[in-house]
């Protein structure tokens, strides 16, 4: 790739799911520079709530954590956490959400609790937060991950947060306002999620990335779109703003 | 009704020794925002043993707490160090079976909590989907009486002790919070007794010209600490700045071996107090935590006298 990092990508691919006036659950990290970007880009009146309780947030800075105090300043309003989950989340008042973890399936099942043995963990990961809850009730869900064979796997040691069961009917009779994530973006493409059997599909190759590339890095065969295209490369307005204005030091994006 | 004694003014050292006894459930309250560093602190130093410590996010202050052997099981639901890494003395003390743990998604933590502070055995919430239930047996599910759809459950947690940090409070203990409000309220009407600890003691006047602010009325409240910086390296909204390049730090210190351990012989062990504490991190760090203020415009309540 020339000119721009692969974060870069991820996070310029990420900000363009986003529509103005959407109201989006923002994560620490790529999520909130993509929800930043799109606020500065073509979304300006996107409404940024944090799992903290703060809703129609205004950062001046990156915030390293999602209870950071510049994201209180300027708010629109503070709540609670258990009204965050419960009057926001569940209530079913969040248009999009954003997840992250070790392994996704091919049907956007997620883990970030623990590789190995629950009991008797090899590696002992942060753990749900948020994540479950999101999953299932915010509208859509954009997962951002960087790929490779041991984090696109074909059975995940354990389900931090349900991907699609193939059956919305059976999902919205749960009380569920989602369905599991609705698109992934990586280092190499776009993907979206097929509408009758769940299944993730590749949409887009980031500029300069093979089928083959990708095929290397995931656990099963890929399906692909009919129609698969090439992500457009950022823009120099988009580069601009991720280095001089929302990470300046590159922490997210190097 | 101990808790109405007029004067609950005491000093940290003495709310721990007399509020926090060994194998008790502790909450240490605070959403990344007023996290009671200084009580945890104190805890280490007076050696408790057999605890059980609930928190959503354990943070800095658990693996502290973890690494100085008081706790015996853990409580959580997001076990990180925000936008860092992981906690290595939580991480290391569970995967080698050290610590018993019990793991929710933060809303079920929380609900939790709720239900503990309305005084009910349960709370439902919409089923999850995921995995805990198949690992922790206190998932359970209940059929909605009115509508007939299956509902995931989770018990009330009601802890032995709560442990608020907040901007303000009197001497009763009326105690003023703003920012981030987490789960503060719940977890201190959930707790069997309640420390605060408060960057400035107020007269009651301050309080009541602005009881919208009050979070929790002295009631509630066993012990009221007069504790500045209480919360670092957390922050306090409006006081002083989230410490984040310590957040950083503690990922490379306790990389060393070693390092946590030297971590609690000089800034724990080594200080008797939160003040010697604040006095040691020295100037630059004063200087780099220091914010600037944007105060809220006055509401008007009214008069009727």
């Amino acid at each position: 790739m020339e000119g721009y990092t692969s974060s870069e990508m991820m996070v310029v691919a990420a900000a363009r799911l986003l529509r103005d006036g959407e109201v989006v659950f923002v994560g620490i990290g790529q999520p909130n520079l993509a929800c930043n970007l799109a606020r500065r880009r073509h979304a300006p009146n996107l409404n940024l709530i944090y799992e903290a309780g703060i809703i129609g947030a205004q950062p001046a800075r990156l915030p390293l954590s999602i209870g950071d105090p510049c994201l209180v300043s300027g708010a629109a309003a503070v709540c609670s956490m258990y009204e965050i989950f419960a009057f926001y989340l569940q209530n079913g008042r969040i248009d999009v959400g954003f997840l992250g973890g070790a392994q996704i399936d091919r049907y956007g099942n997620i883990n970030a609790t623990v590789i190995g043995d629950y009991a008797k963990p090899r590696v002992r990961l942060p753990g749900s937060g948020g994540a479950c809850e999101i999953a299932i009730h915010a509208r859509k869900v954009l997962v951002i991950m960087r790929q490779a064979q041991r984090s696109f796997v074909e059975t995940l040691h354990f389900r931090t947060s349900p991907g699609h069961s193939g059956d919305p009917e059976h999902d919205r009779a749960r009380g569920w306002w989602g369905s599991g994530p609705t698109n992934v973006v990586t280092d190499l493409g776009t993907y979206g999620f097929d509408e009758e059997t769940g299944e993730m599909t590749l949409l887009t190759l980031h500029p300069g990335v093979t089928l083959e590339q990708v095929r290397e890095n995931m656990g099963w065969e890929p399906k692909v779109s009919p129609d698969l295209g090439e992500t457009l490369p950022p823009t120099p307005e988009e580069l601009r703003l991720i280095r001089e204005e929302l990470d300046p030091e590159g922490v997210y994006t190097s | 009704m101990s808790s109405y004694a007029s004067n609950k003014l005491m000093t940290l050292r003495e709310a721990i020794a007399r509020f926090v006894h060994d194998g008790d459930t502790v909450y240490c309250a605070g959403f990344t925002h007023l996290i009671p560093f200084a009580a945890g602190h104190e805890i280490i130093r007076q050696r408790r043993r057999d605890l059980v410590l609930a928190r959503a996010t354990p943070d800095l202050i658990y693996d502290q707490m973890v690494a100085a052997g008081c706790a015996r099981k853990l409580i959580f639901s997001w076990g990180g160090n925000p936008g860092v890494g992981m906690l290595r003395a939580v991480r290391t003390a569970v995967e080698s079976g050290r610590l018993e743990i019990e793991e929710y998604s933060h809303f079920a933590m929380i609900t939790r909590l709720t239900a503990g502070a309305a005084g009910l055995p349960f709370l439902p919430m919409r089923p999850t989907g995921n995995d805990l239930p198949r690992v922790n047996p206190q998932y359970r599910t209940v059929r909605c009486p009115y509508t007939g759809v299956d509902l995931t459950t989770v018990p009330a947690l009601n802890p032995d002790v709560a442990i608020i940090h907040a901007q303000r409070a009197d001497a009763q203990g009326n105690t003023q919070i703003w920012g981030v409000i987490g789960e503060q309220r719940e977890a201190a009407f959930a707790a069997k007794r309640v420390i605060v600890t408060v960057e400035e003691i107020v007269p009651s006047e301050v309080i009541r010209s602005d009881p919208n602010r009050t979070l929790i009325p002295d009631f509630i409240i066993s012990a009221v600490v007069h504790e500045p910086y209480a919360a670092h390296p957390s922050y306090t909204q409006g006081y002083y700045d989230r410490d984040n390049p310590f957040y950083l730090a503690w990922d490379q210190l306790t990389a060393e071996p070693g390092g946590l351990e030297r971590y609690l012989e000089e800034w724990v062990y080594g200080v008797p107090d939160r003040r010697t504490y604040w006095e040691k991190l020295g100037p630059e760090v004063h200087a780099r935590l220091a914010v600037q203020p944007a105060y809220s415009q006055p509401v008007n309540y009214g008069r009727f006298d």
